[in-house]
């Protein structure tokens, strides 16, 4: 540290825009980073989040095993509602799940330099948030010792194959694929960082563990060159990426015949949703680690104010698709969709409706105010009331349209039980207590591509 | 080692050259031996070579592979194996009990395939014909016998569900004595005792307490038993009594006369408040001859008009062209004041109830039946008074019935009596300790004799009190000895149905249980106790017959299931005009009262049937409601009141109160709380456990059907009813069909212009794509003309389908597993038309469902048929939320009973036991269309329409459903298909429903919709 006041004070340049006032040099950027990894103390902050998080684990494992043993008619379920919070939260996390993929993607494609400082953890975001989202599709099924493997093509003697028509099996490619293509994305982005962690790590024990995970990083030109350029071709695949899941996931509903969910503004709709869910999710998780590690001056002001931004528009998107459904609800002169929408807005659910109405759309042009999207206590605010919008969106779509929908005498109520409740709460332990683990021991901040930003790397490269 | 195996093999060969012994040598070895006594075989006796050597060889020939000296490569092999599967014996349990087979196979009896027989379920002393199902000996199915009159091959839901009881775990199964297992043989004899101290007295202190008895020959048990004990009293008492009935025909001709309706003749009915189509004797033929008049076939643009006035809305008045929901006062003053217009003679004390509303009404319904003369026919309710009776047959004579829609016959009882008098007198000879012994066959009066009796402790008072009952319930708590009874299905007897055909009751199972019938236990107090039930019957008939060989009588009367000609000659009776009317007849109650109109269930009738689960699960016709009673009132009267859907209300007389919870019902008359009885059983099995409350206390002898000093009092308690359906308006989806007969006239196709078709082109998909091969595309009809909500459909399908049955904690979460449901739709809330509409699977062409399901397991079949791999289910539940008609179920507990082994005995062998997980759903039966078709391509020709009846069609009273294949032009269903009333529902989806409907037409009398 020392080494590097002193540099600063001898020749002063000012930090890049991406970064606060502190992190000129190279060396307090990593210094910075490896040490919040590299230390024997743990703020205690941090035991009882992770505490908690592994409380709920054990709640998710009672759940899921209750779960197995009874079958799934310990949740809510009923005819005519088939899916429940299991649906709802699958949809939920994936869409949290977006926001890491938008940031290290399409940003990265797009050349936005101030990504470099929130992608890594906003990856990490995404790797847990699909992780929670995963189980749900395959414990909900009847039999999912059955489902975890018939929903896979795989070559058998009786030549059956899953049913390539219906859209659950394009959610299996689909989630899938983007699981692998972000781990595989996030791991290899870690690699350079890693080896730093290796090289300071004075314990034997961190030595070996990073050195392995290194995977034999040096730094040497060729290795830059070949990370580069994988960097780039992974970005490129994961982009479609971004905006193919939701769609994908949205065909869940849109290509069935039920109204409120037969939908052809559903996929953008649904992507939009996504991003904006994505990015409130990471700006409740940034904030306080920001400040619990004191990375103010690598998660700026800026980069709240931009993700701040980000938020807006796509929840203007998201609003525009709200108002598309009650307008095609009315043009369509259909009497189904007619009184779907009628139901949302005035029936049995109609109060989960218009919180959904003031969570995703009028709480948050609060954003439009430059001083709301630069205080970080307005900023959590929004975007817990959009995490929970978001929350109440797919409860309506699933639940409300289900509900009510073509045969009149069909129409019965949804009521979640505690079971659906624990298994919820226990994949946000889940997401809690992964993602803290890996602010404990992994680099939660890209440090090798923050010292690009810096005047010196710049003039490098 | 090898040329030990030489060896072995040449002697196996020996062996089985001289396979048989030569007896000869065997004889001559016998006969020297002489002391030898026992051998094991003609070889041993023979004492051959060969024999000695098998002796050595411990093992016979099959098993000597592995008997040769163990090698090190063979030792490895079993070790491998032995490890391999050794944890396979926890997979298959092989039962214990050795399995021998026929020695000689009865005759038709093949494995696979079920054999049918023909008996007759009696219920409350009236029986229907039917016939059941048998597979390897077990009664798996009841369906109706076409060739009995009751129900020409339909049946209602409690006969579809009576099986079910046979299986009951929870029946009684052992005599017990005081609480103790005991024997039969014991039980007699503590009877004999009993009975040789009676003799001395005349049997004074006997008392026999019967349901009603509608068994010729249990009646005449009962009359032997009745000489050799001249003091002894028989009383019969039953808790859904048609007292009133017998009551009424009394006052009108003086004497019981049972009264049969020949409603295929009648042109005009009128119903006051009388269930016509459901539960009472007949109701199954009345709703068939009543259907059959509303086809609307082959351009028939005439239908009858049945006009219903009643309290609560049943099967029948949601049948009715008019409609009105009053009070039993009201319906009283109205019936006198429509006798008056059709100029009847009444004679009232001292005078006469006035009645000023719907004096249009009146006029035009007068008019109506006097145009319709003899064609006509007035009906009234079980449960009303007997004048109203005595009324409705003058009404009947004045019209000129007599003879067309209406016929006597002596009565179906074995002894018809005033019950409530009769169990009153009972109780009071009790009290009053005059009765020593107390034979109850078969009832419940603990729990079903009027609440003032207080049967419970009178009974204290019996010194030997001995019960046949099915169950171990209420009254045998209170008895020393306890038999069990069989079951219908398990014991010989006879019954007369409605018409007085008579049939005999052939059991199709030995007992499960040591459980006896009535009639052995009667047999038993004559001194018949060896004499078979069968042998009983066989002499009762054999002295009524004048058949001239009773051999041929009887095996045609077990293969029809009706004695032939033995039914009643039609009475002439002499009507004693006029009719006395009664005081307090038709007067109006007070305004701040409350009417309480007690009624058996729909569905578990008097109490008996409240272990039944299917019963329990089947949703009322009406209300929807399933496992409980409730206190039905009407929308007006709940918001006059001001109480809600589930609340708890105690419902008070003056010293009785009992507390239950409230369901509105659009049609009951205002001012009038509906209770069902039966419910409330404090003993009973695990299904019935804590289901409904017990509206008996309410019960009088003097009020057997209620009172009209009612008050409610309101509670802030509730108590969650389990209806099937929550929603009662059809949303304007064009769900039900329906014009009036005037409109169809002008428009037969009205139905087809109601929503907008989407054009056969509209389609992605290849319309050959479910083009058929076989010749065979299955298709489906229901006539909702026809349709009157009686759920025997769906009972049916449960016992075909081995359906499960989820209990109302499941059915309130609303997973209720019907296959086929019967929707109910109200057009209104205070004055509502009611329709039903029955839901399969609609087969749609283009199956939403089956695109949606990741793993295939929903596909269509060349057939068209909408199949169901349960195997290959997952469970996403993709199809149902997919599905428009919400006809799929899912399993998502185990429901399927896979423990209780006499369930299994029940379960149909055609059809899997689903698990937990898996997707079901209505197949068309498809197991049937199965057998019909191995059947067609045995005898190598096509299958004939109707040939495959699915278990709902077959079920149906009224002929609602048909199914058939619609490639056939001249197939009944292509037929119904081409009617132009002809509709499929939500076809704007353009999912192509096979399954479709004719639209219901309503013949308003055009007076009465003027004014």
């Amino acid at each position: 540290m020392s080494e590097s006041s002193t540099s600063t004070r001898q020749q002063y340049t000012p930090p890049p825009p991406e970064l606060g006032p502190g992190q000129t040099s190279h060396t307090s950027i990593t210094e910075k980073i490896t040490s919040i990894v590299l230390t024997p103390h743990t703020p205690y902050q941090w035991f009882i989040v992770v505490l908690i998080g592994l409380m709920l684990v054990g709640l998710l494992q009672v759940s899921i095993a209750y779960l197995l043993y009874e079958g799934i008619g310990i949740w809510g379920l009923n005819v005519p509602v088939g899916w429940g919070f299991a649906i709802i939260h699958f949809v939920w996390w994936i869409g949290i799940g977006h926001a890491g993929t938008l940031i290290s993607a399409i940003l990265l494609l797009f050349r936005q330099k101030w990504r470099t400082s929130i992608n890594r953890s906003a990856e990490a975001m995404t790797i847990f948030a699909v992780m929670c989202a995963g189980m749900f599709p395959l414990i909900h099924t009847g039999r999912p010792w059955l489902a975890a493997y018939w929903l896979f093509p795989y070559p058998n003697s009786m030549a059956v194959w899953p049913q390539f028509r219906s859209p659950l099996i394009w959610d299996v490619f689909a989630v899938s694929t983007y699981f692998t293509v972000s781990l595989v994305f996030w791991f290899l982005g870690m690699v350079p960082d890693l080896a730093s962690f290796r090289d300071r790590a004075k314990h034997r024990v961190t030595r070996v563990i990073y050195g392995v995970l290194a995977m034999g990083w040096r730094g040497s030109a060729v290795h830059w060159e070949r990370y580069e350029m994988t960097s780039l071709m992974l970005a490129g695949l994961a982009t479609p990426l971004v905006l193919s899941v939701h769609s994908v996931i949205s065909l869940d509903f849109s290509v069935s015949i039920l109204p409120g969910w037969h939908t052809t503004i559903f996929p953008p709709y649904f992507v939009a949703g996504a991003i904006y869910a994505g990015f409130a999710m990471v700006l409740l998780l940034l904030i306080p680690i920001r400040r619990l590690y004191g990375l103010q001056d690598f998660i700026t002001l800026r980069h709240l104010e931009n993700m701040g931004k980000v938020m807006l528009t796509a929840g203007l998107i998201v609003a525009y698709g709200y108002f598309m459904e009650q307008f095609i609800a009315w043009y369509s002169a259909s009497v189904y969709e007619g009184f779907m929408m009628q139901n949302r807005m005035f029936g049995d659910y109609g109060s989960f409706y218009w919180a959904l109405i003031l969570c995703n759309i009028a709480i948050p042009q609060f954003l439009w105010s430059k001083r709301v999207r630069r205080n970080t206590v307005w900023l959590m605010f929004i975007s817990f009331v959009i995490s929970v919008g978001m929350w109440l969106e797919r409860f309506v779509i699933v639940i409300t349209s289900l509900h009510a929908d073509f045969m009149p005498s069909s129409w019965d109520m949804f009521y979640p039980t505690f079971w659906d409740w624990a298994t919820y709460a226990g994949t946000i332990g889940f997401f809690l207590f992964a993602f803290f683990l890996f602010v404990r021991g992994m680099p939660v901040i890209a440090a090798h591509e923050i010292r690009t930003l810096l005047p010196f790397g710049k003039k490098e490269k | 080692m090898t040329d030990q195996t030489v060896t072995r093999k040449q002697l196996d060969r020996k062996l089985l050259d001289q396979e048989h012994a030569n007896m000869a040598e065997a004889r001559e070895k016998s006969a020297r031996s002489g002391g030898r006594d026992y051998w094991r075989s003609l070889e041993e006796l023979a004492g051959t070579e060969e024999f000695e050597i098998m002796l050595q060889r411990e093992f016979p020939e099959q098993a000597s592979e592995w008997s040769d000296g163990v090698s090190r490569r063979n030792f490895l092999k079993l070790m491998g194996a032995s490890l391999a599967f050794g944890g396979l014996t926890n997979c298959t349990i092989q039962p214990e009990e050795k399995i021998v087979p026929w020695v000689r196979a009865p005759e038709n009896m093949i494995p696979g395939k079920p054999l049918y027989y023909a008996t007759a379920m009696p219920l409350s002393g009236v029986g229907t014909g039917i016939l059941v199902e048998s597979h390897m000996g077990r009664p798996t199915k009841i369906e109706g016998n076409p060739e009995h009159p009751a129900g020409l091959g339909g049946t209602d839901a409690i006969t579809q569900a009576s099986i079910l009881d046979l299986y009951d775990p929870d029946r009684a199964t052992v005599v017990r004595n005081a609480g103790r297992i005991a024997t039969w043989g014991g039980f007699l004899e503590s009877l004999d005792q009993e009975l040789s101290v009676q003799r001395s007295k005349k049997g004074a202190g006997l008392r026999i307490l019967t349901e009603t008895v509608g068994s010729p020959t249990l009646g005449q048990q009962l009359n032997f038993l009745l000489e050799e004990f001249p003091e002894a009293r028989w009383h019969q008492y039953e808790s859904a009594t048609r007292d009133n009935v017998r009551l009424g025909s009394s006052l009108a001709f003086g004497e019981p006369v049972n009264t049969y309706f020949d409603v295929a003749k009648a042109d005009v009915i009128l119903s006051l408040d009388a269930d016509l189509f459901y539960g009472g004797p007949g109701s199954v033929r009345y709703a068939r001859d009543y259907t059959a008049r509303r086809r609307l076939r082959n351009g028939d643009k005439e239908l009858n008009r049945l006009y219903v006035v009643e309290t609560s809305p049943s099967s029948t008045g949601s049948m009715a062209d008019h409609r009105l929901a009053l009070d039993s006062a009201a319906i009283e003053a109205f019936a006198v004041a429509l006798a008056g217009q059709l100029g009847v003679e009444l004679k009232g004390d001292p005078d006469l109830p006035t009645y000023q509303d719907n004096t249009g009404w009146i006029a035009a319904l007068a008019a109506d039946l006097r145009s319709a003369g003899a064609a006509s026919l007035v009906v009234v309710g079980d449960q009303q008074a007997p004048a109203l009776h005595a009324l409705g047959h003058a009404i009947n004579k004045s019209l000129g019935n007599v003879g067309t829609t209406v016929h006597y016959t002596d009565p179906l009882e074995a002894d018809p009596v005033d019950e409530s008098q009769s169990i009153h007198e009972l109780a009071a000879s009790m009290e009053a300790d005059e009765v020593e012994v107390l034979i109850i066959v078969g009832g419940n009066p603990v729990f079903d004799a009027p609440a003032d009796l207080d049967f419970a402790k009178a009974i204290e008072h019996v010194g030997f009190r001995a019960q046949l009952s099915f169950y171990e319930d209420e009254t045998s708590e209170l008895c020393h000895w306890h038999v069990p009874q069989s079951h219908y299905l398990e014991a010989w007897s006879d019954i007369r149905a409605y018409d007085s055909t008579a049939s005999i009751v052939q059991p199709l199972i030995q007992p499960l249980y040591n459980s006896k019938s009535a009639h052995e236990l009667l047999g038993a107090m004559i001194g018949q106790a060896g004499l078979p039930v069968r042998d009983a019957l066989r002499e009762y008939w054999q002295q009524e017959t004048f058949a001239d060989d009773f051999e041929e009588f009887w095996v045609r009367a077990l293969h029809d299931g009706i004695l032939a000609d033995m039914t009643f000659d039609r009475l002439r009776v002499r009507l004693r005009s006029p009719i006395k009317i009664p005081r307090g007849f038709g007067h109006p109650r007070d305004d701040d009262e409350l009417e309480l109109a007690l009624r058996p269930d729909p569905l578990i009738w008097d109490g008996r049937f409240v272990n039944n689960g299917w019963l329990q699960e089947t949703p009322r016709p009406v209300t929807k409601l399933t496992w409980d009673n409730a206190a039905l009132i009407s929308p007006a009267t709940a918001q006059r009141l001001g109480v809600e859907n589930e609340q708890l209300v105690d419902l008070t007389l003056p010293g009785r109160s009992a507390k239950a919870p409230v369901w509105i019902v659009p049609g009951q008359a205002d001012g009038v709380v509906t209770v069902q009885l039966g419910y409330g059983r404090r003993l009973t099995g695990r299904v019935g456990e804590g289901s409904g409350f017990d509206a008996g206390v309410l019960r009088t002898s003097t009020d057997m059907w209620g009172s009209t000093a009612l008050k409610l009092i309101k509670s802030y308690d509730r108590k969650p009813l389990a209806c099937t359906q929550d929603h009662h308006s059809m949303e304007d989806r064009h769900l039900i069909r329906h014009a009036d007969l005037e409109h169809y006239r002008h428009h037969p196709d009205f139905a087809r212009h109601e929503t907008h078709e989407a054009p056969a082109s509209l389609t992605l998909y290849n319309n050959d794509e479910f083009s058929s091969s076989t010749g065979n595309a299955w298709g489906m009809a229901i006539d909702l003309n026809a349709c009157i909500g009686c759920n025997a459909c769906a009972v049916a399908c449960q016992a075909e389908n081995n359906i499960p049955v989820v209990g109302k904690k499941e059915v309130l979460n609303g997973r209720e597993m019907a296959w086929i449901r019967v929707d109910r739709y109200y057009t209104d809330l205070d004055d509502p038309e009611i329709f039903h509409q029955p839901m399969p699977c609609q087969q749609c062409e283009n199956a939403p469902c089956e695109l949606v399901c990741p793993v295939g397991a929903t596909t269509h079949s060349e057939e068209g048929l909408n199949d169901m791999a349960y195997n290959r289910c997952v469970g996403t539940r993709y199809c149902s939320n997919n599905c428009p008609y919400k006809v799929r179920r899912f399993n998502f507990l185990q429901y399927a009973d896979r423990d209780t082994p006499t369930l299994k005995l029940q379960r149909n062998p055609d059809v899997t036991v689903r698990a937990r997980g898996v997707m079901e759903k209505c197949t068309y039966c498809t197991q049937r269309i199965n057998a019909v078709r191995i059947a067609s391509k045995k005898r190598g020709s096509p299958i004939l329409d109707g040939e495959i009846k699915t278990a709902c069609e077959q079920a149906c009273p009224t002929e609602a459903i048909v199914f058939g294949n619609v490639l056939d032009p001249e197939s009944r269903v292509s037929d119904w298909k081409a009617s132009p009333r002809n509709y499929g529902i939500l076809t704007d989806l353009n999912t192509k429903p096979r399954t479709t409907y004719l639209a219901r037409v309503r013949n308003p009398n055009p007076a009465i919709d003027k004014g």
